[in-house]
């Protein structure tokens, strides 16, 4: 059998299987439809009453569940609709016996609100820590322990889908999903394993967390229209819209994928990170730690800025993010730049935080498949700042074989991934 | 082609002191645990030796931004770097890979309880909780909470640029820290890393979770592998981190070598019939190849009912080892525990105490590791 290896002699690592949810809908149908026609999937709040509250509006995934619940339930079910789709197309087992090891970013969980009321309502006198300890000790809420330990989604994921090793849990913060990805293509280069599940999800949209992030100005305040509010790039931008969802990817060694003969959607291509030690959520002025993990995805990809056909943004829309990442795309293409496409699915879905890597990577396949550039909405007064082609408000038609994804967080993580087409497709065009 | 990997930086941090020496002599000569009956009662803790902050954080600025568990590793990567003699250099900083098993920051209790007291008295609980949160919740709360911004203060403070990951999931994230550094080094897709943990323990939100789950031993001390009257964790509050480098980057720049570490393997059985745990273990010591008799055990066990014993069980099949149980010294340390039991176990290789160490672990709900190490 040929083994096939990239230009650094690592196994190459292919994409088997893809599955989304967002706000858009379940499944990768459903989110191309509306993500290639422009339509948003940012609505008004009715999870939790929004009075008093600045940010009225975000991306939740309100089709799942009729009973409440918590992040983490909703984190879990929303993991596992993008996996089963993921691993149904792959052709790997699906019958809980997965061949290979899971990589989950998974938001951080704590008790919420709901459940620290259960608890206080069951004690005498003041709903203080050490009451809410005695309400604890009578061991009438041993649920709430498994249901909010940090470890538990992934747990449940694993025995779900029957993923080999000791699965990991991880937070990059808003680039987890990528750091994901990251993972498994090392685990696979490693020949640790064969396969590798990655996920990232986050169904964490509750009346703490959307304060938390409103506390440090960070949402848009926009709130009318909902669908107006996330407009990546735009000069009146003010700020990113919270939202829901996960992406899944099966990856594999190319040469087993090609061995059992399934379909390979693609390749990640190269990956790159970079720390950024200027501020816990500001970005260092000059782009340096953005700069450098995109030349080191292509760097580790063996491409050069040449080679890529389209950038799928971090395109948070904060004031702060949109301009940082234009002028390191600018630094890094140069005079490509104003005309190399990128656009931001946070336009319509809003910023999935922990999922957003992994699903921006699944809508970059896409992309590649269907050769049509979903657009960045809400394009309507353009920043001067920002000269680039951000696909205004209209998907376009365009050959796309390698797309860089971007991601970037709080705590300064920069992580950025090469996305290309299938070998096949990709290898015989001259350059 | 795999690379030696070896452990040249070493940052510790418990109840019994910081840095390599009280560590050492506690192992020397198993001294009397530190503990703290009163203030959690009836839940023990092992509490941290109070640290001079300043001394790894220079910037108030800086110590205000965190919550004590991110201070403590803050402080603790701090002591590694200077372990590793690159504290100072900005180079090895810019190519250090960081990898955090880290859980969450500590809640504003006053606030809860205000808020919880006052949910009690409303009818409009929704409008309620948002008045008061947008209201009561400090900004810099959220940051001090988040679970990767231990990493990120870090790079901050310490100014490591190379990038950082955080693992969640309890004692597995530990073990899968060390156990991701080790292949990453070893297989060239890293030349440099920064790996560990940090855990308060001296917080009431953080025993809640433990107790909801009837994890938590109540009443006085006992030694880990002998509390079958009241089993339970005994929570501490420390933090270890560890720099890995290939042996030959470490020969190379003349890098003081702690120990090698030789392999690192993890797994998780479902635990559904009694004997799992001590199956995945034994499966797992069992792949790290022959042990020396009299070879150092160092058990990251947690004192819960069943699968201390199992892993017992394990460390009892290997020849003549000593064990040394790290919750004994100073308590349990979830994230924290296995990243310690490999810095005490390399702090024991390194004063002479043994030539060759197993460590293990043993979640409190999930996940079993181990490790090997030699004397440099």
């Amino acid at each position: 059998m040929t083994t096939h290896r990239d230009a650094k002699g690592r196994p190459i690592v292919a994409v088997t299987g893809l599955g989304v949810v967002t706000s858009l809908g379940q499944g990768k149908d459903a989110n191309w439809e509306a993500l290639t026609a422009g339509r948003s999937g940012i609505h008004r709040i009715e999870r939790f009453p929004v009075d008093g509250l600045r940010t009225s509006i975000a991306g939740t995934v309100d089709f799942l569940f009729d009973e409440p619940f918590t992040a983490p339930e909703l984190s879990e079910k929303l993991a596992t609709l993008a996996a089963e789709e993921a691993v149904a197309q792959s052709g790997l087992n699906a019958e809980g016996d997965f061949p290979g090891e899971l990589f989950m970013a998974v938001p951080p969980v704590e008790i919420e609100w709901p459940q620290r009321q259960e608890l206080a309502a069951s004690i005498e006198g003041e709903p203080d820590y050490d009451g809410l300890l005695r309400a604890a000790a009578t061991q009438k809420y041993k649920a709430m322990h498994e249901l909010f330990l940090f470890g538990g989604v992934a747990d449940h994921i694993a025995d779900r889908f029957g993923t080999k090793g000791s699965p990991i849990s991880l937070s990059t913060a808003c680039s987890s999903g990528a750091t994901a990805i990251q993972m498994g293509v090392e685990a696979i280069r490693r020949g640790e394993t064969q396969s590798a599940l990655c996920i990232g999800t986050d169904g964490s949209v509750h009346a703490e967390a959307l304060i938390r992030f409103s506390l440090l100005s960070a949402l848009s305040t926009q709130n009318d229209p909902p669908e107006g509010a996330a407009k990546p790039f735009s000069k009146n931008r003010d700020g990113f819209v919270m939202g829901e969802g996960a992406g899944a990817l099966v990856l594999e060694d190319y040469d087993h994928a090609l061995a059992r003969g399934a379909t390979i959607l693609g390749i990640v291509a190269g990956c790159g990170e970079r720390g950024d030690g200027f501020h816990r959520t500001r970005s260092s002025p000059d782009g340096k730690p953005a700069i450098l993990a995109m030349q080191d995805a292509l760097a580790d990809a063996g491409l050069t800025p040449a080679d890529i056909d389209y950038i799928n943004a971090h395109g948070t829309s904060t004031p702060e993010n949109d301009k940082m990442e234009a002028m390191s795309c600018t630094a890094v293409f140069g005079e490509r730049m104003p005309s190399l496409p990128i656009s931001s699915n946070k336009s319509m879905i809003g910023h999935t935080l922990t999922a957003a890597g992994a699903v921006e990577a699944v809508f970059s396949f896409l992309t590649i498949a269907n050769g049509r550039i979903p657009p960045t909405i809400n394009h309507n007064n353009p920043d001067p700042a920002i000269p680039l082609d951000v696909v205004p408000n209209q998907a376009r038609d365009a050959k796309v074989k390698t797309v860089l994804s971007n991601s970037f967080g709080f705590g300064g993580q920069n992580t950025c991934l090469v996305l290309a087409a299938a070998p096949e497709a990709a290898s015989p065009v001259a350059r | 082609m795999k690379r030696d990997v070896v452990i040249t930086g070493i940052g510790l941090a418990s109840s019994l002191g910081e840095g390599l020496e009280p560590h050492a002599a506690a192992l020397a000569n198993a001294p009397t645990p530190v503990i703290d009956a009163q203030s959690f009662a009836p839940y023990p803790v092992h509490p941290l030796k109070p640290l001079e902050l300043d001394r790894q954080i220079p910037k108030k600025s800086d110590q205000r931004q965190m919550e004590p568990w991110q201070r403590l590793g803050v402080y603790t990567a701090g002591l590694a770097l200077d372990s590793a003699g690159i504290k100072d250099d900005a180079e090895a900083k810019a190519e250090l890979q960081v990898i955090v098993a880290a859980g969450g920051g500590e809640r504003d209790h006053a606030v809860d309880s205000a808020i919880l007291s006052g949910l009690r008295a409303t009818n409009e609980p929704g409008p309620f909780l948002n008045e008061r949160l947008m209201g009561d919740l400090r900004p810099t709360l959220f940051l001090a909470q988040l679970s990767n911004l231990l990493a990120g203060n870090i790079s901050i403070v310490h100014g490591v640029t190379g990038a950082s990951r955080t693992f969640m999931g309890e004692e597995q994230a530990g073990v899968d820290a060390v156990r991701t550094a080790h292949a990453r080094i070893s297989t060239g897709q890293a030349d440099i890393m920064l790996v560990g943990g940090a855990y308060n323990a001296e917080r009431r939100d953080m025993l809640l979770l433990f107790e909801l789950g009837g994890f938590l031993r109540h009443g006085d001390y006992a030694p880990v592998f002998a509390r079958e009257d009241k089993p339970g964790l005994i929570v501490g509050s420390a933090a270890a981190f560890l720099v890995l480098e290939p042996a030959e980057r470490a020969a190379a720049r003349g890098a003081k070598v702690f120990a090698r570490l030789d392999d690192v393997v993890a797994d998780r059985s479902r635990r559904r019939e009694a004997g799992a745990v001590e199956a995945s273990l034994g499966k797992l010591v069992a792949e790290l190849g022959p042990v020396s008799p009299g070879a150092l055990a160092v058990s990251a066990a947690t004192g819960i009912a069943g699968i201390t014993g199992e892993e017992a069980g394990v460390i009892a099949k290997l020849p003549q080892a000593k064990r040394i149980a790290t919750g004994d010294l100073f308590g349990h340390t979830v994230e924290a525990a296995f990243p310690l039991s490999v810095a005490l176990a390399a702090t024991a290789l390194s004063a002479g105490q043994a030539s060759e160490a197993i460590v293990t672990g043993v979640g409190h709900w999930r996940g079993e590791g181990a490790a090997h190490l030699s004397k440099a």
